[in-house]
């Protein structure tokens, strides 16, 4: 009888290592619904083939919904999601606070290509704690054959003045071509980002070096005004509502002369499929004003490992997958060099074939080094990001801050309003959050 | 006076039909746009008739998501919310219209009430219930928050038409020896079938629609289709189209649903109207 149990008992424990061995482990991944990530979605079988043992599950949500799902995830320790998509503003924050894994590649990832810019954003006391799948900066993108056609010239980086002259020559209402696209939807990372960086090239910043919001100062009036008055003349109608997919829109359809937005819409407005004037399109970088610091925002979606998750191995295999040198091959021969994630890998930037294939790229290089999210203002500056200011309160401030600008765009209120408005709702945020 | 009658009418029905063309106006224009390209879904002014009819976002979307799964989610949570929510609202609503105390009132009010909190309130603690009962990303867990979301509104709602039914009737029944449940089973549900059959309709769409806590209290294996709407809301690159197709089809099976079931929801509204 005896043994007989052992023998039952040795046969269960096998059956049980058996299934366990069996057991596929599953990976839930928190990621937006951009283009490089729904591709990266349709070329998970080579990740399979490699980690047979791998489940993936996709969860895609609206970029601001999947903000507001992760952070209450990882602040509550809820294990929903074991590799996260974030941006730059939350890994310094989220680090800081142990909410992130530290990510330890080994030699053959090479994490000293990935470009220093973008590196920076991302790591905190020496450790990365995300590695990024896209990055991107801002430039001009503008209709080569309308600035050619008023005998005018596009610097390779120029003054918002030579900017607002060029807008002014080639804008025809009439004819339904504006001569400047520009966002205008109020929200943080909206007109909150835009506005920011032509603040930066104005010499403005958010707070100065004691936390205390500059919205007073000169620097920020003649920026919101020099804004507004662009807009009001030689905008299109509605552009308060105007966010990247909107000015996308009215791009690709040929209706602006000049967009200033994310360097990753290059892709979008070369694409025949997608743009009408796909071949007519040229780049230049952000323009500068009383300075070139600041005038181009960096930003990263990143993949990152939330503290709470119990697969943090297969996440990290996940993780050296998606972001490698070999993925961005591996997109290149399914999908064409043109369509590789752009802004993370030296690399990729040496490499004649993409060279080749995409004419924004030097452009989006120049511009992604030539951002500093560190000391990236004229006036020194305490906080850390171009576009925004990485710290728990700027999601909400930025947001009210964008709103008024907003307002001030569309009349509502004047632009001395606005930015009263705005010093008066950052002082009592800082405040409250014990800044001073 | 016949002309004024002709007129009258005349005017009824314009302003019927322009109300209901108004209402349906955003369903009409989610399906068009559905057909459209990416670029003709953004073109300014928009296009009614002239564009390249395509049924390429369809495809799309059948290729890059499991429909049937996020389908099968709703239909289980819709009706289980519903059902369970009958299973309790029923009672309630009986004690409430037939054995009143002095504290009903109160008690329907209390009730409502809960309706006036922004459900974002709780969300905090009642998520970190779920995580401790292992309740995130269950289609049970989901089902009672529903449940509980559209309680007030059913009870309510059947308390409404309870109230209507004469007292003699379940007298009489209990004359005849009726127990409770078969004065329930027999008398009440069989003579206010209409009215229970539009709060159950109105329960089971409101739960289809109810985003905030599916979105927030799923991940993948219960998300029901409001997930997979929101997945195809892109913040940098086109995608009024697909996502037109990713609605349409959401809303496709509870507007089916609806469209059969009209008559019962029209004569449960109008329960008790003319007595």
């Amino acid at each position: 009888m005896k043994k007989i149990i052992a023998n039952l008992t040795t046969l269960a424990t096998a059956m049980v290592f058996a299934f366990a061995a069996l057991a596929q482990t599953k990976l839930t991944i928190g990621t937006v619904n951009n283009s490089d990530m729904v591709r990266m979605q349709g070329l998970v079988d080579d990740f399979k083939s490699k980690n047979p043992g791998i489940e993936l599950v996709w969860v895609t949500l609206e970029e601001n919904v999947l903000r507001q799902r992760v952070t209450m995830d990882i602040a509550t320790k809820g294990g929903q999601f074991d590799v996260m998509t974030i941006g730059t503003y939350e890994v310094p924050i989220w680090s800081k606070k142990g909410w992130l894994v530290p990510l330890a590649f080994d030699a053959a990832y090479d994490v000293d290509d990935i470009l220093p810019a973008i590196r920076s954003g991302l790591t905190l006391d020496g450790k990365l704690y995300a590695a990024p799948f896209y990055g991107e900066s801002s430039m001009i993108m503008y209709r080569k054959d309308l600035v050619a056609g008023v005998n005018m010239k596009m610097p390779q980086q120029p003054t918002w003045g030579q900017v607002y002259e060029i807008a002014k020559a080639i804008h025809e209402q009439d004819n339904g071509t504006y001569g400047i696209c520009l966002r205008g939807k109020a929200g943080w990372g909206e007109n909150g980002a835009f506005i920011t960086t032509l603040s930066n090239a104005f010499g403005a910043r958010w707070f100065d070096e004691k936390w205390k919001p500059q919205f007073n100062q000169p620097e920020w009036r003649h920026a919101l005004s020099f804004y507004v008055d662009l807009m009001n003349k030689y905008g299109p109608p509605g552009a308060s509502s105007n966010g990247f997919n909107e000015n996308l829109a009215l791009f690709n359809s040929g209706k602006c002369g000049m967009w200033i937005d994310a360097t990753v819409a290059a892709s979008f407005v070369t694409n025949p499929k997608e743009s009408k004037v796909h071949d007519k399109v040229d780049f230049a970088q952000a323009p500068c004003a009383v300075t070139c610091r600041g005038s181009n925002w960096l930003w990263a979606w990143s993949l990152a490992i939330p503290a709470g998750s119990q697969q943090s191995d297969a996440a990290m295999k996940f993780i050296s997958w998606a972001t490698s040198k070999a993925y961005l091959e591996l997109v290149a021969s399914k999908e064409g060099w043109a369509n590789v994630p752009p802004g993370t890998r030296t690399s990729l930037y040496k490499n004649p074939q993409y060279l080749n294939a995409a004419p924004f790229a030097q452009m989006t290089l120049n511009s992604i080094n030539s951002a500093d999210p560190v000391t990236g203002t004229l006036k020194p500056k305490p906080y850390v990001g171009v576009q925004f200011a990485a710290i728990p309160e700027f999601q909400g401030l930025g947001t009210s801050v964008g709103q008024q600008f907003s307002a001030a765009l569309t009349g509502k209120v004047t632009v001395q309003q606005a930015l009263e408005n705005a010093q008066r709702i950052a002082d009592r945020v800082m405040r409250k959050g014990g800044y001073y | 006076m016949a002309n004024k009658k002709n007129y009258q009418k005349t005017l009824f029905t314009c302003t019927g039909w322009f109300v209901s063309l108004l209402l349906f106006f955003p369903i009409f224009w989610m399906i068009h746009t559905s057909f459209k390209t990416e670029l003709d879904a953004f073109s300014m002014p928009p296009r009614f008739f002239f564009f390249d009819a395509t049924l390429e976002n369809y495809g799309i979307v059948q290729e890059r998501s499991n429909y049937f799964h996020f389908a099968l989610n709703s239909v289980i949570l819709s009706f289980g919310s519903t059902l369970l929510g009958l299973l309790i609202a029923i009672p309630a609503a009986w004690a409430m219209a037939f054995r009143p105390s002095k504290r009903t009132r109160g008690t329907l009010m209390w009730i409502l009430s809960t309706k006036m909190m922004p459900p974002v309130g709780v969300l905090v603690p009642l998520y970190l219930i779920f995580r401790d009962f292992k309740l995130l990303d269950t289609r049970i867990g989901l089902t009672i928050i529903l449940m509980l979301i559209n309680l007030p509104i059913i009870v309510w709602m059947l308390y409404t038409y309870f109230k209507e039914v004469p007292h003699p009737l379940l007298e009489a029944a209990r004359l005849d020896g009726a127990n409770l449940w078969q004065e329930i089973r027999h008398v009440l549900v069989p003579i206010t079938f209409g009215g229970i059959a539009s709060t159950f309709l109105l329960s089971v769409i409101f739960a289809w629609n109810e985003a905030f806590w599916t979105l927030n209290l799923t991940a993948s294996d219960a998300a029901p289709l409001t997930a997979f709407i929101a997945s195809y809301s892109s913040p940098e690159g086109l995608f009024w189209a697909k996502l037109s197709a990713a609605s349409t089809m959401a809303v496709a099976p509870i507007l089916i649903f609806g469209w059969f079931s009209q008559r019962q929801l029209v004569q449960g509204m109008t329960f008790g109207a003319v007595k």
